[in-house]
C-alpha cells in the first residue's frame, strides 16, 4: 500500500538561542509513505548538504520511540497527528500528497531553543535530581522477593514509569506546565513500598524545583495526556496533588 | 607492548572472585574523595558505575553525548535481564547460568569472568528492586520470570517490553542522587574525542561540547569507558543513530588493544528493511520467541498470503531442526537458519528477505489479552512501522546487526592495556565469547558498573602513585591540538558526497562480506573496498557548517572516519579466524548439517589487536583456558 508524496515543509530555523528564528520553506518530493517522519527529514537534509546548505538540526537517537530524544511540534501538535506516538515512530502514511507540514520545536519558557528544532530540556534533569530516587546505596539491600508487591500496584507504577521524558506534555500545554512529567515520576515511586520512606519529602522537593524552573501551572485541560506518546494518565497528577497536600499536613517543620 | 596478562586469580572457579575481593587493596574512606574518576557513557554500565563510585566517596565526572544521561541506548533493551535466582524452582543455579553463558558464547570467553558475572547476577536484581524498578510480578506479589534463548530455565526478569528502560531509569535515579549531593559532576552533550595519557597512565579526556563546538579538557586519576558497542559500522543496525565507536577507537589508536573485533551479533527478530531511505532497524524482542512460532512456506517462491498456506505446507524450521530448544535456540543459530531459508528462496514478503513469526497458536491457547499483556507495546510498535496488525497476520522478521561481543581487551579487573583506563559493558570484549545470550547484556552492564569496578578500581588507585596532573599539563595541549586538527581536516575536504552516503556504502560492504556468513575471498574483497572508500572519504566528503557551533554533520563525520578504520579491523580479524564460532560464521568451516565448526586446537584464543597505523595491526593472542567446562560441539537439538 505504499505510495509517494510531494510535500511542502515550513521548518523553524534558528541559529542559536540568542538569534531570532524564522520559518523556512522547503519542498521534498517522492517521499515513500513507508518512510518515518525523521527519515523524511533525513532526505531533506541530504538534499540541503548537496546544495552546501546547513542541514536542519533536530534531536533524535533510538528511533524506536523509547529514548525520548526526539520531539517536534508538527502542524501544531506535539509529536504530530497520531495518538500515542513519538515523532520518530510517526510514519509518512499519515500524510497526503501535496500537504504542507509545519514543523516547530517544543515551545516553552523552560525549554529554550538551542538550534533549529533542538531545545534545552535540562530543567527536567534538575527536577529529577531534586528527589526522583530512593536514597539507597549499591549493596546491602534485601532479597528481591522479600518485598511482595501486588500485580495491580506494580502495573500502575509501571504505567507511570513508562514516561520517556520527551517533554511533549509541556509542549502541548497552553501553560507549559510540567505536571504530567513530574507526577509520573512522583507517582511511580509513591505507589511502591520502596518509595514510602521519602514519599512526602520527594513530592515537596520535586514540585519546588518544578516551580523554580519556570514551568506554568496546571489548569486541567488534559492536553498533556492527549499528546503524551506513552499515554500517561492525568490521574497521576491527581495522585501527586493528593501527596503534595498530605505532605503539607505531615510536614516535619515546626 | 605489555604482555597480555588476564590477571585471572588462582584457585577454584567458585572462590576466585571472593578471594580476589579480599586480596585487592582498599582505599581508605577519607582518601577516596582525593581521587577523581571520569566515566564516559551513561548507559547501564556507565550510570551504575558513576553512581556507585560516587556513593563510595570518589569524585566522579560523568559524560554523555545525549542531552540527558537517561537517553543512553541501554534504554531500548526490551526483553529482560538474566539472574540465577532460581525463583521458579526449575533447576537454575549460578553454575548453570555460568555454563549456559560459556556454551552460548561458543567457548570463546574466560571462565572466571563469566562465573563472576553469574555470581553477581542475583545482587543486581536485589539492587534494582530496592531502587523501585517495577519488574513484572505474579498475582502473589513475587517476581515473574520468562524464558530466553539458549536456556532451558526461566531466569529472565522483565518489565513489560521495556526492561532496559526501567533498569536504566533505576541507575539514572542513583546517578541523580549523587549529582544532587555534588559527588558527580554531569557533563551532557559532550562527545569524547581522545584520551590523555601522562607517564603511561590514563589521566584525562578531551571532549567536544556539542552545543558550542568548544574543545574541553578534563583530568582525573582514572578513566572509565562505558560507551557501548560498534554495530553502527554497518550503518543499518538496531543501535541508536548516534551510538558510536569513537571513544573506544581513539583509545585503541593510543595503545589499548582491541579484542575479537569480528564477533558481532546478528539478532534474528528485527523488522525487515523496507527502502533505500531506511535509517535504522528496529528490534522485536527475543522474548517474542517464547510464544511466537517461526516458519516459512515449504515451497520456494510460494507467494500466497500467510493464512492461505495450510499447516502441512509450512515449515516450522527451528522446531523441526532443534526439537529440544525449538524457537528458543540462541540468536546466532536462529539468524543463520533464517538466512538459509531466505537464500533457498523460501523467504516471505515483498523482498523475500523475511520469515514469519506467528502468534496465532499462542493467541488461540492463551487468548489475545494474555498476549497483549506480555507483548502489547512490541505489537504496537510493529504495527506502527509496518502498518500490519500482528494479532491478525504473522509478523515478518529478518536478522539485523544488534550487538558487538568484541571490544576493547580488558583483564579480570576490567582494565585495558593502558593503565588506568577501564572499560565496562558492551564496550569491552569480556564476557560473551562469540555469541551473547539474550538478556545477558543488561546483566553484564550492571554487573560491571555496580559490583565489579567499584572493587577493582580501588585496587588500582591504592596500588599506584600519581603525580599531580591538571588540564594545563602539556599532554592536554598536545591532544587538544590533534583533535582540533582532525575537526578542521573534516571540514576542509569540501567534496561532493555527504557523510551518510559514504556510511551507507561502508554498511553495505560490511553487511555483504562481514555479515552473517563470511568467507576468505569476500573478506579480502571487503578490506580492499573499505580502503578505497576510506580514501574517497578523505578526498570527497562535504561537511557543512563550522567547528564552533552545534553541527550534527560534523559529529557524524568524525564517527564515520573511525568506522572506516574499525571496519577494516573487523574484516581482518574475521579473515584470520579460520573457524566458525558463535556469530562468526565462515562458510568454509561448517559441519555437514551447516552448523558452525569450531577449531578448538588452533583458535581457542582471544584475538587481540595492537594498532600500528591505519590498516596495520599486530595480532596478540590470549589463550583461553578451560578448567571446568569441556568445550564440545554446541548442540541445541
Amino acid at each position: 500500500m505504499s505510495g509517494n508524496l510531494n510535500l511542502t515543509l515550513k521548518i523553524w530555523r534558528q541559529a542559536n538561542k540568542n538569534k531570532i528564528g524564522h520559518f523556512e520553506v522547503y519542498k521534498v518530493s517522492n517521499i515513500s509513505t513507508d518512510a518515518s517522519f525523521l527519515e523524511m527529514l533525513d532526505i531533506l537534509n541530504e538534499e540541503l548538504q548537496h546544495k552546501n546548505e546547513e542541514p536542519v538540526a533536530f534531536d533524535h537517537d533510538c528511533r524506536e520511540g523509547i529514548c525520548g530524544s526526539c520531539g517536534l511540534v508538527i502542524n501544531g501538535r506535539a509529536h504530530g497527528p497520531v495518538k500515542g506516538t513519538t515523532t520518530c515512530q510517526l510514519h509518512m502514511r499519515n500524510f497526503k500528497d501535496g500537504d504542507t507540514i509545519v514543523i516547530e520545536p517544543w515551545r516553552a519558557k523552560a525549554f529554550p531553543v538551542i538550534k533549529d528544532l533542538i531545545v534545552d530540556r535540562s530543567a527536567f534533569e534538575k527536577i529529577q535530581q531534586a528527589g526522583g530516587f530512593v536514597s539507597i546505596n549499591t549493596g546491602g539491600v534485601p532479597d528481591a522477593n522479600a518485598i511482595a508487591i501486588s500485580k495491580e500496584i506494580s502495573n500502575i507504577a509501571m504505567d507511570a514509569a513508562a514516561c520517556i521524558g520527551c517533554g511533549a506534555c509541556v509542549a502541548a500545554c497552553k501553560n507549559a506546565s510540567a505536571m504530567l512529567f513530574v507526577s509520573a515520576k512522583v507517582s511511580h515511586l509513591s505507589y511502591l513500598p520502596q518509595g514510602q520512606v521519602e514519599r512526602y519529602d520527594r513530592v515537596e522537593s520535586m514540585v519546588k524545583v518544578m516551580d523554580e524552573m519556570g514551568f506554568g501551572s496546571c489548569t486541567n485541560t488534559y492536553a498533556c495526556e492527549a499528546e503524551c506518546p506513552k499515554e500517561i494518565s492525568v490521574k497521576h497528577i491527581a495522585k501527586m496533588n493528593r501527596d503534595f497536600f498530605a505532605a503539607k499536613l505531615k510536614s516535619k517543620k515546626i | 607492548m605489555a604482555k597480555l596478562d588476564s590477571k585471572v586469580p588462582d584457585g577454584n572457579l567458585q572462590d576466585k572472585w571472593t578471594k580476589h575481593k579480599f586480596n585487592m587493596k582498599l582505599v581508605n574512606p577519607a582518601n577516596k574523595r582525593k581521587y577523581e574518576i571520569i566515566v564516559v557513557g551513561t548507559g547501564l554500565a556507565g550510570a551504575s558505575a558513576a553512581a556507585t563510585l560516587a556513593e563510595l566517596g570518589y569524585q566522579v565526572k560523568a559524560f554523555c553525548y545525549q542531552d540527558s544521561p537517561r537517553r543512553a541506548h541501554s534504554i531500548a533493551a526490551q526483553g529482560g535481564i538474566n539472574a540465577a535466582k532460581n525463583y521458579q524452582n526449575d533447576g537454575d543455579s549460578v553454575y548453570r547460568l555460568f555454563y549456559d553463558t560459556i556454551k552460548g558464547g561458543d567457548y570463546r570467553a574466560r571462565e572466571a569472568n563469566v562465573h563472576r558475572l553469574a555470581e553477581v547476577s542475583n545482587n543486581i536484581i536485589d539492587q534494582c528492586v530496592a531502587q523501585g524498578v517495577p519488574f513484572a510480578r505474579e498475582y502473589g506479589g513475587l517476581l515473574d520470570n520468562r524464558s530466553f534463548g539458549g536456556a532451558q530455565v526461566s531466569r529472565t526478569f522483565y518489565a513489560r517490553g521495556q526492561t532496559g528502560q526501567q533498569l536504566l531509569l533505576g541507575a539514572y535515579s542513583a546517578l541523580n542522587r549523587q549529582i544532587s549531593l555534588g559527588n558527580v559532576k554531569m557533563f551532557s552533550r559532550r562527545e569524547m574525542l581522545d584520551l590523555v595519557v601522562v607517564d603511561g597512565q590514563a589521566r584525562g579526556i578531551v571532549v567536544r561540547n556539542l552545543i558550542t563546538g568548544e574543545i574541553e579538557r578534563y583530568s582525573a586519576h582514572a578513566v572509565i569507558l562505558a560507551t557501548g558497542g560498534y554495530s553502527n559500522v554497518y550503518f543499518l543496525s538496531t543501535n541508536a543513530m548516534n551510538s558510536n565507536a569513537t571513544a573506544i577507537w581513539r583509545v585503541h589508536k593510543k595503545g589499548a588493544l582491541f579484542g575479537n573485533p569480528c564477533f558481532t551479533q546478528i539478532h534474528p527478530t528485527c523488522i525487515p528493511v523496507h527502502g533505500e531511505y531506511q535509517s535504522k532497524l528496529t528490534l522485536m524482542s527475543e522474548s517474542l520467541r517464547n510464544d511466537g512460532r517461526v516458519w516459512v512456506p515449504k515451497k520456494a517462491g510460494d507467494n500466497r498470503k500467510a493464512y492461505q498456506i495450510p499447516e502441512d505446507e509450512r515449515d516450522y524450521f527451528l522446531e523441526r531442526k532443534y526439537p529440544s530448544f525449538g524457537n528458543l535456540v540462541p540468536r546466532d543459530v536462529a539468524s543463520r537458519n533464517a538466512k538459509e531459508q531466505c537464500d533457498a528462496g523460501r523467504g516471505v514478503g515483498e523482498t523475500g528477505l523475511a520469515v514469519y513469526l506467528d502468534f496465532a497458536d499462542a493467541i488461540k491457547r492463551l487468548g489475545r489479552k494474555a498476549i497483549e499483556e506480555r507483548y502489547g507495546n512490541l505489537f504496537q510498535m510493529y504495527e506502527m512501522i509496518t502498518n500490519e496488525n500482528p494479532y491478525e497476520v504473522p509478523m515478518r522478521i529478518y536478522p539485523a546487526v544488534h550487538y558487538t561481543m568484541g571490544g576493547l581487551w580488558v583483564d579480570y579487573n576490567l582494565m585495558s592495556t593502558i593503565p588506568g583506563l577501564f572499560v565496562l559493558g558492551e564496550a569491552n570484549f569480556s564476557d560473551h565469547g562469540a555469541n551473547r545470550l539474550g538478556a545477558s547484556a543488561l546483566m553484564q552492564g550492571l554487573a560491571d558498573g555496580y559490583f565489579v569496578i567499584p572493587y577493582t578500581i580501588g585496587d588500582y588507585l591504592a596500588s599506584n602513585k600519581f603525580t599531580a596532573v591538571s588540564t594545563e599539563h602539556v599532554a592536554f595541549a598536545g591532544v587538544e591540538k590533534t583533535v582540533k586538527a582532525l575537526v578542521e581536516k573534516l571540514l576542509s575536504v569540501k567534496g561532493k558526497k555527504t557523510v551518510d552516503e559514504i556510511h551507507r556504502e561502508l554498511g553495505k560492504i560490511m553487511w555483504d562480506y562481514v555479515g552473517m556468513a563470511r568467507n576468505s575471498d569476500g573478506l579480502k574483497k571487503a578490506i580492499e573496498e573499505i580502503r578505497k572508500l576510506r580514501n574517497e572519504f578523505w578526498k570527497n566528503i562535504n561537511v557543512t557548517g563550522s567547528a564552533g557551533d552545534l553541527n550534527q554533520a560534523l559529529e557524524r563525520a568524525g564517527r564515520v572516519a573511525d568506522y572506516l578504520e574499525l571496519g577494516e579491523l573487523m574484516a581482518t580479524d574475521a579473515l584470520q579466524r579460520n573457524e566458525s564460532c558463535g556469530g562468526h560464521f565462515r562458510e568454509e568451516y561448517q559441519t555437514d548439517e551447516n552448523e558452525a565448526r569450531r577449531d578448538d586446537e588452533n583458535f581457542t584464543f582471544v584475538a587481540t589487536w595492537e594498532y600500528n597505523e591505519a590498516g596495520q595491526w599486530t595480532l596478540h593472542k590470549e589463550e583461553i583456558v578451560f578448567e571446568n567446562v569441556k568445550p564440545t560441539q554446541r548442540s541445541y537439538k
